[in-house]
């Protein structure tokens, strides 16, 4: 038996992703009565391998092949329903990040596991095994129930607090037969701005629309997001114009996302853009237009010009952390 | 280049989503379907690889015959004939099955699927379809271009992308930025009604999973505003009332 997580890692170091699933996985394992093994592929060093231990993972299998160095979904699937099999796994867990969505599916098939995808909550284990997930692009929620003997579950980020578990681990290599035809895929090139917080695991948003005007007035933005620890996210039009790159987009047909805090600056509150944002905790507007929709969809709000507002919040919020320190 | 596009009927994104009272069923009247904008995407650039070089786009959904009309908006865009397979999409591991048992028949060098479907959101049909035809699959993907023998694709990653080579065949999900969505104009409207649209039935698969219950978001209670000259009292509630920072 055991519950399986996958431990999805960047550069070596474990995402904040993966400590959410650890925890969520953990906790799923100690609902059904069994324990937790993690699954971690490439480039990891020992300590950060150990450190699972502390958030519930009573085994952890790593997979150093030099085959594997890369993501590839066909290979690393095959690897995770090996391990799933030779664990027994009846669950197994992985982030809905990027590379889960990817990644899931295949495992799902592999298995022939059902596939709760974009969990936000726990499964309820009362009856059968339901879980809950955001449907309608964040207007509705779907409880699905998973029937098959093997159940596969992605976790959306920012959905499951973080929870030191501590206990004894062992590390244990784990070799997987993949087969060739895997690795015709080719990852040729990673391009990601550095050191930036990765906007779909920020706990803390501040993001910008049409009404900045242009690209040259962002700077005020990213003081405000540097001096708050929080990503930078911009609505479509802006990404669409080339001020913001893509990888800001929030909305619809860009990143959903579900921080603690979301600080709308210039942003109409389009049904499109709130797809994106609306699961956030607390949503702060600030917009000249009263009628703007964004503020029916807001906790906090200031009416009144951003190129004004921006600059006082800077510095009250430098007040604060001058207090504070 | 033969080309499979995989097409869902989803409510229009701006459509308000009503359950029955017993919270078990969408309420389908007054919803205007149309065609998953990311499929439109993918649909869209399947024309613009065919374009010039003799290839042959072919959509494909799973669902009952009300979806018809979204499949004729398909063949309007430009499609070159389509195949209905005549059931509910019950679940993505259902309707993925269903595509790649006509997959395997078609042979086909390329399958795109949208990101997500709007209304289920799963992001699960296209790396099932890879994984049932034991072909490469890659998710969420900006841009594809023909490359040697096979194709180069960037995939989105948190932050940034990532720049895949593939040989062919390979299921491919398609997001904004692969291309540009087309509208049909007068002769794709009329040439569409008469272009193949094949019915299959549906094979049997075993069940996996089932929708029991819907529920809707608690909605927010009413905004506080603060004047424009106080943001001290903004950073103030966000710090000691919201607890935000
Ligand atoms: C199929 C589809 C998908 C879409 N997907 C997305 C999506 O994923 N994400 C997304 O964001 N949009 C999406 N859109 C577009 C969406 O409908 C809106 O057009 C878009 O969100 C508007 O962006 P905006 O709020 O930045 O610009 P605008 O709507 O132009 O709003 C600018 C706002 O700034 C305010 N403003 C102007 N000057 C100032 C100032 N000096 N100080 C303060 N406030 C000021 C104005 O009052 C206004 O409210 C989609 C649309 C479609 C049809
Ligand atoms: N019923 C369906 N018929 C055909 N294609 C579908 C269907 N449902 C989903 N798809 C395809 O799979 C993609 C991802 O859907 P999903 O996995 O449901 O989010 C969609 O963008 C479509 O391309």
């Amino acid at each position: 038996m055991s519950v399986l997580v996958y431990c999805e890692h960047s550069g070596g170091k474990f995402k904040k992703s993966t400590y959410e699933v650890v925890s969520y996985a953990a906790e799923i394992a100690a609902k059904t009565n069994t324990s937790l093994t993690a699954i971690s592929i490439g480039e990891v060093s020992s300590d950060e391998l150990q450190s699972l231990s502390k958030f519930g993972a009573s085994k952890i299998l790593h997979v150093g092949n030099d085959r594997l160095k890369q993501f590839v979904n066909m290979a690393y699937g095959a690897v995770i329903a090996d391990a799933a099999k030779a664990e027994g796994s009846k669950i197994i867990v992985l982030s809905a990040s990027f590379t889960g969505k990817g990644l899931a599916p295949r495992i799902a098939v592999k298995l022939e596991a059902g596939l709760a995808d974009s969990a936000i909550a726990l499964p309820d284990t009362s009856t059968g095994f339901t879980v809950r997930k955001t449907a309608f692009s964040g207007k509705a929620y779907a409880d699905v129930s998973i029937t098959s003997d093997i159940k596969v579950i992605t976790l959306v980020p920012n959905s499951y607090k973080v929870v030191e578990k501590p206990g004894e681990a062992s590390v244990v290599p784990f070799e997987s037969n993949v087969s060739d035809h895997a690795f015709t895929v080719m990852v040729k090139d990673i391009i990601r701005a550095a050191d930036k917080i990765l906007l779909p695991e920020a706990e803390l948003v501040v993001s910008a629309g049409r009404g900045l005007k242009g690209p040259e007035n962002w700077g005020m933005i990213e003081e405000l997001a540097a001096l708050l620890g929080a990503a930078t996210a911009c609505s479509k039009p802006v990404s669409d114009a080339h001020w913001r790159p893509h990888s800001e987009h929030v909305g619809q047909t860009g990143i959903s996302i579900k921080p603690n805090l979301y600080i709308a600056i210039g942003i109409s509150g389009a049904i499109q853009h709130l797809a994106g944002v609306s699961a956030s905790k607390t949503i702060v507007v600030i917009n000249k237009d009263p009628e703007a929709p964004f503020f029916k969809a807001a906790d906090y709000g200031i009416v009144g010009d951003a190129f004004e507002v921006v600059p006082k919040l800077i510095e009250s919020i430098k007040k604060l952390k001058s207090v504070n320190a | 280049m033969r080309i499979l596009v995989c097409i869902s009927n989803v409510p229009d994104t701006t459509s308000k989503i009503n359950f029955s009272p017993d919270n078990k069923e969408v309420v389908t009247a007054g919803i205007q379907y149309i065609i998953n904008p990311y499929d439109e995407i993918a649909l869209t650039r399947a024309l613009e690889l065919t374009e010039g070089s003799g290839g042959t786009v072919t959509v494909i959904n799973v669902g009952e015959a009300s979806t018809e009309p979204t499949i004729r908006k398909a063949l309007a865009i430009g499609a070159t004939d389509a195949i209905r397979v005549n059931a509910a999409p019950r679940d993505a591991w259902f309707v993925a099955k269903q595509i790649s048992i006509i997959a395997a028949e078609g042979k086909y060098d390329l399958i795109l699927t949208g990101r997500e479907s709007i209304d289920y959101n799963g992001a699960q049909v296209a790396a099932m379809i890879g994984e049932l035809l034991d072909i490469p699959s890659v998710s969420i993907c900006k841009s594809l271009k023909p490359e040697g023998d096979g194709v180069i694709i960037e995939r989105e990653i948190e932050g940034g992308k990532e720049v895949i080579t593939t040989p062919l065949p390979v299921v491919v999900s398609a997001t904004e930025g692969m291309a540009e969505p087309r509208i049909p104009n007068m002769r794709g409207i009329m040439s569409a009604r008469t272009k193949p649209l094949q019915v299959v039935e549906a094979q049997n698969v075993p069940q996996l999973s089932e929708i029991k219950n819907y529920d809707k978001p608690k909605p927010r209670g009413q905004v506080t505003l603060v004047p424009a000259d106080e943001v001290d009292k903004l950073v103030d509630l966000l710090h000691t009332e919201a607890k935000a920072f």
